[in-house]
């Protein structure tokens, strides 16, 4: 066990030794590179509010991947949850009579993310239980069918005319951002979502692990024949996994949309989903192992960002599929 | 001169010494066994002389001549072959073509002499009498006939040395006898068998020399003439063994389980359960003895709510009358039955979880286990150590190590355990309670259940071990092509314990 969590280290220093030998490859020099890529994130205190934002929407993802990975079912589907539960939020934000209390406003557009994300995450389980459907080519499919119905809505219905965006939410429905409160991280889009992220992982690891709901869905996951004898109702599991998953992911919007663009604009989710499968893969679909994987991928996102003026970012995307591909062959040896 | 001849013989996985030091001689032209419990290391053993793994250390000489194999093929070469337990054939070809498989002796474009090659199958089959049809598709064929084909394909490729590994665990009591006299007729004409099993009687029955290995050594190679099963037993685990577990007469009560007319059509249309009645009565065991796949797993997914919903049903079961077809596994459950499933670790235990949480599985909706959403750390800790002195189950350091740690024998006393103390419990439905068990371990269990059945339990036990049924049950049912096809009576299974021997063959006759 001790090994086994060293296997995401060894990724992410393989991942660092090719990243290193891309920058040479560019003509730089890669201590220099990485010194002003840690210098612009976390040596500077908008970098710093920058990747937390990133984390925080990463956190989202990555544990719409994670807890139906628990009942093995893949869901590569967060990326279709995630744009229809911030179009969603969207919406209902701006909907809202403007005096909804703001607690009551930031609830119910949360609630409205949930139910989209959830609902198509529930589709895909019930595509998967009764009609057998394998959940990757589901969960692929909708995200085609996502970003189609969320396009026409907002172009044909939703957007404000000559725009590519909603109009904003009421004031009530937004959550505030941190330098607001607090004297760090200004003009970072980083917002109080972050705390919603954090009770996220935190209640899916006790769920998981302290309940017997918990003990339920991992006994499905591991041996689902083997729960069927103790009398555990396995489809039941997997179809609340993959609508907790869905959920999730359109909670997400809390930070894109209630926490930063008080909108919804066309691009606003920029393959977030699929990044969470990354993040996933690297905490082991560990809840509480997400905020370390997250961050991580937090800083290459908006480190490669940042040092783009020296070296093209896509280097640092290429680290990131290293880093996935090693922790699968160090999973398999383990 | 020896056929097989190993000296010093050490494979280590890691920091498992599998095999330590082992050093054996297997004279040409006899059978040797080689017994031993789970886990003592012979599948390692005869896997080095196949090739299968190099050994870490020593050296191993075949007709004299030392070797070193890197891969199976190299094995082959030198004249042996070994027949797995799972049967490597190709099913929708014919047995001849299954036969010369990879030893086609014509060019790869030219036209195969069918007609000669089955006529060769056919006498070499009949020598050693093995009745098969050459041409026979091999999809079709018993298991039986399929391990047929497998030792003529060893002796088409002249091997000298067979490595038979558990190769009765899947035959029926007839089948065995017919593959005893083709080993003895190999014999006669200078074969080498090499016999892996961890079955006594067939140990006694067969061989002319036994080995036998404990915990990665050889711990003695003797004459068989010269042992007893008590001896070899003892020399198996290590210290004396009661091998056949007292069982006073029973007076059973009032029935049960009431099994009327069942018959079960699967979604191929094959009638798997043929109006198959029986009734099991609190304070008995009724022993289903028969070949595997005769319906008996259907049977039990049935009345444990596991059967495939697109299957047809008809006839009725009743617990205590009450109609139980149709019910989940939970809802059976929580009528007083239990259920222990013949692949426990498929099905019995979650290997990942700890030793507490399957002592858990199955039995944690009961609320004296709960507080709030998740357990009362307290009870179940209190639970696991309560079972693990009753049932003397042994694991280090504590109740907190995956299962899949523990031996064969342990995993089954927790799950025994488990099932054993569901409160209320009524049925006991028991599958291969001793499969892939220790023989120090069978001992306990069998104990266990005797003394549940006395406790008023109603039992229905289904093993493919025929010595099990015999020292276990009340009553014995034979079940063949998915119905009850005689019953044996308490009285004459009491009498039928004094003679092993033929009451086993009687019983053999009427499941096949």
């Amino acid at each position: 066990m001790l090994r086994r969590s060293f296997y995401p280290i060894i990724a992410i220093m393989a991942a660092l030794a090719v990243s290193a030998l891309l920058i040479l490859a560019a003509g730089r020099d890669p201590v220099v590179i990485f010194g002003k890529m840690i210098q612009m994130t976390f040596g500077s205190d908008y970098g710093t509010g920058q990747i937390m934002f990133r984390m925080t929407s990463l956190i989202f993802t990555g544990l719409a991947v994670a807890i139906p990975f628990r009942v093995k079912l893949f869901n590569i589907g967060g990326e279709g949850q995630l744009l229809g539960g911030a179009f969603a939020a969207a919406v209902a934000g701006a909907l809202l009579p403007e005096q909804t209390p703001a607690m009551a406003a930031v609830i119910i557009a949360c609630l409205a993310a949930m139910m989209t994300g959830g609902s198509l995450g529930f589709l895909s389980g019930w595509l998967k239980i009764r009609h057998d459907v394998n959940e990757v080519i589901s969960t692929i499919m909708l995200n085609f069918l996502a970003a189609a119905a969320v396009s026409y809505l907002l172009t044909s219905h939703m957007a404000v005319p000559s725009t590519a965006h909603t109009p904003d939410i009421i004031a009530q429905a937004r959550i505030a951002g941190i330098d607001d409160i607090a004297d760090i991280w200004r003009k970072a889009p980083a917002n109080f979502s972050m705390l919603l992220a954090a009770a996220a992982c935190a209640s899916s690891y006790l769920l998981l692990y302290k309940t017997r709901f918990g003990y339920e869905m991992r006994a499905t996951g591991l041996q689902s024949e083997a729960a069927r004898y103790a009398g555990i109702d396995t489809s039941f599991h997997r179809l609340a996994a993959m609508t907790a998953g869905g959920a999730v992911a359109g909670l997400g919007a809390a930070n894109l949309v209630l926490g930063y663009k008080h909108s919804f604009e066309a691009g606003l989710t920029s393959g977030l989903g699929f990044t969470g499968i990354a993040v996933a893969l690297l905490a082991y679909a560990h809840p509480l192992w997400i905020v370390p994987s997250a961050l991580l991928f937090g800083f290459l996102e908006y480190g490669g960002l940042a040092v783009n003026a020296y070296v093209p970012k896509d280097i640092f995307m290429i680290v990131q599929a290293v880093i996935i591909i090693v922790v699968m062959i160090t999973a398999r040896k383990s | 001169m020896y056929a097989v001849e190993l000296s010093g013989i050490s494979k280590t996985f890691g920091n498992v010494r599998a095999n330590d030091d082992v050093s054996l001689q297997v004279s040409a032209g006899s059978i040797h066994a080689i017994a031993g419990e789970n886990g003592a290391g012979k599948s390692t053993l005869t896997h080095i002389i196949y090739g299968m793994l190099s050994p870490s250390s020593g050296t191993m000489k075949i007709s004299g001549r030392e070797v070193s194999f890197s891969s199976p093929r190299d094995a082959i070469e030198a004249g042996i072959g070994m027949v797995h337990q799972h049967f490597m054939l190709v099913r929708n070809q014919t047995v001849a073509e299954n036969i010369i498989l990879g030893r086609e002796k014509t060019p790869l474009a030219g036209i195969m002499k069918r007609r000669n090659i089955s006529e060769d199958i056919a006498s070499m089959a009949e020598r050693h009498d093995m009745a098969l049809d050459p041409d026979a598709i091999v999809g079709e064929l018993s298991v039986g006939e399929e391990q047929r084909v497998e030792i003529l394909k060893l002796l088409y490729r002249n091997a000298s040395v067979l490595i038979l590994d558990e190769p009765t665990a899947v035959l029926t009591p007839g089948e065995t006898a017919q593959l005893f006299s083709t080993l003895r007729s190999l014999k006669r004409e200078g074969k080498t068998v090499i016999l892996i099993t961890h079955k006594l009687d067939e140990v006694l029955e067969i061989s002319d020399t036994v080995s036998v290995m404990r915990r990665g050594n050889i711990t003695a190679t003797v004459p068989t003439s010269s042992v007893s099963k008590k001896d070899l037993a003892r020399m198996m685990v290590g210290r004396d063994v009661l091998l056949r577990v007292n069982n006073p007469p029973s007076e059973p009560g009032p029935e049960v389980l009431d099994i009327n007319a069942l018959s079960l059509v699967d979604r191929k249309r094959r009638r798997v359960l043929d109006e198959l009645s029986l009734s099991v009565r609190t304070g008995e065991i009724y022993g289903i003895a028969g070949v595997e796949g005769n319906g008996q797993n259907e049977l039990l997914d049935i009345l444990w709510g596991m059967h495939d919903r697109e299957s047809r049903i008809t006839g009725s079961i009743r617990i205590s009358g009450t109609d139980l077809i149709g019910l989940s596994p939970k809802e059976i459950a929580d009528m007083g039955v239990s259920h222990i499933p013949g692949d426990r670790l498929r099905h019995g235990v979650i290997r990942e979880f700890s030793v507490s949480e399957n002592m858990l599985f199955g039995r944690h909706r009961e609320t004296c286990f709960h507080r709030f959403g998740g357990f009362r750390r307290e009870s179940v800790l209190r639970f696991t150590e309560e079972m693990t002195a009753l049932f003397d189950i042994r694991y280090s350091p504590g109740p907190d190590i995956p299962v899949s740690m523990l031996s064969g024998g342990n995993q089954q006393k927790i799950v025994l355990a488990r099932e054993l103390n569901r409160p209320g419990l009524k049925l006991l439905l028991l599958a291969h309670p001793t499969r892939g068990v220790d023989i120090g371990a069978i001992e306990l269990i069998h104990r266990c259940i005797v003394e549940a059945r006395r406790n008023g339990l109603a039992i229905l036990l289904v093993s493919s071990e025929l010595d099990e049924i015999i020292a276990l049950s009340t009553r014995i049912g034979c079940m063949y092509k998915g119905r009850i096809r005689h019953e044996f009576a308490p009285e004459h299974v009491t009498e039928g314990r004094f003679h092993q021997k033929e009451f086993e063959k009687e019983i053999g006759m009427h499941i096949t």
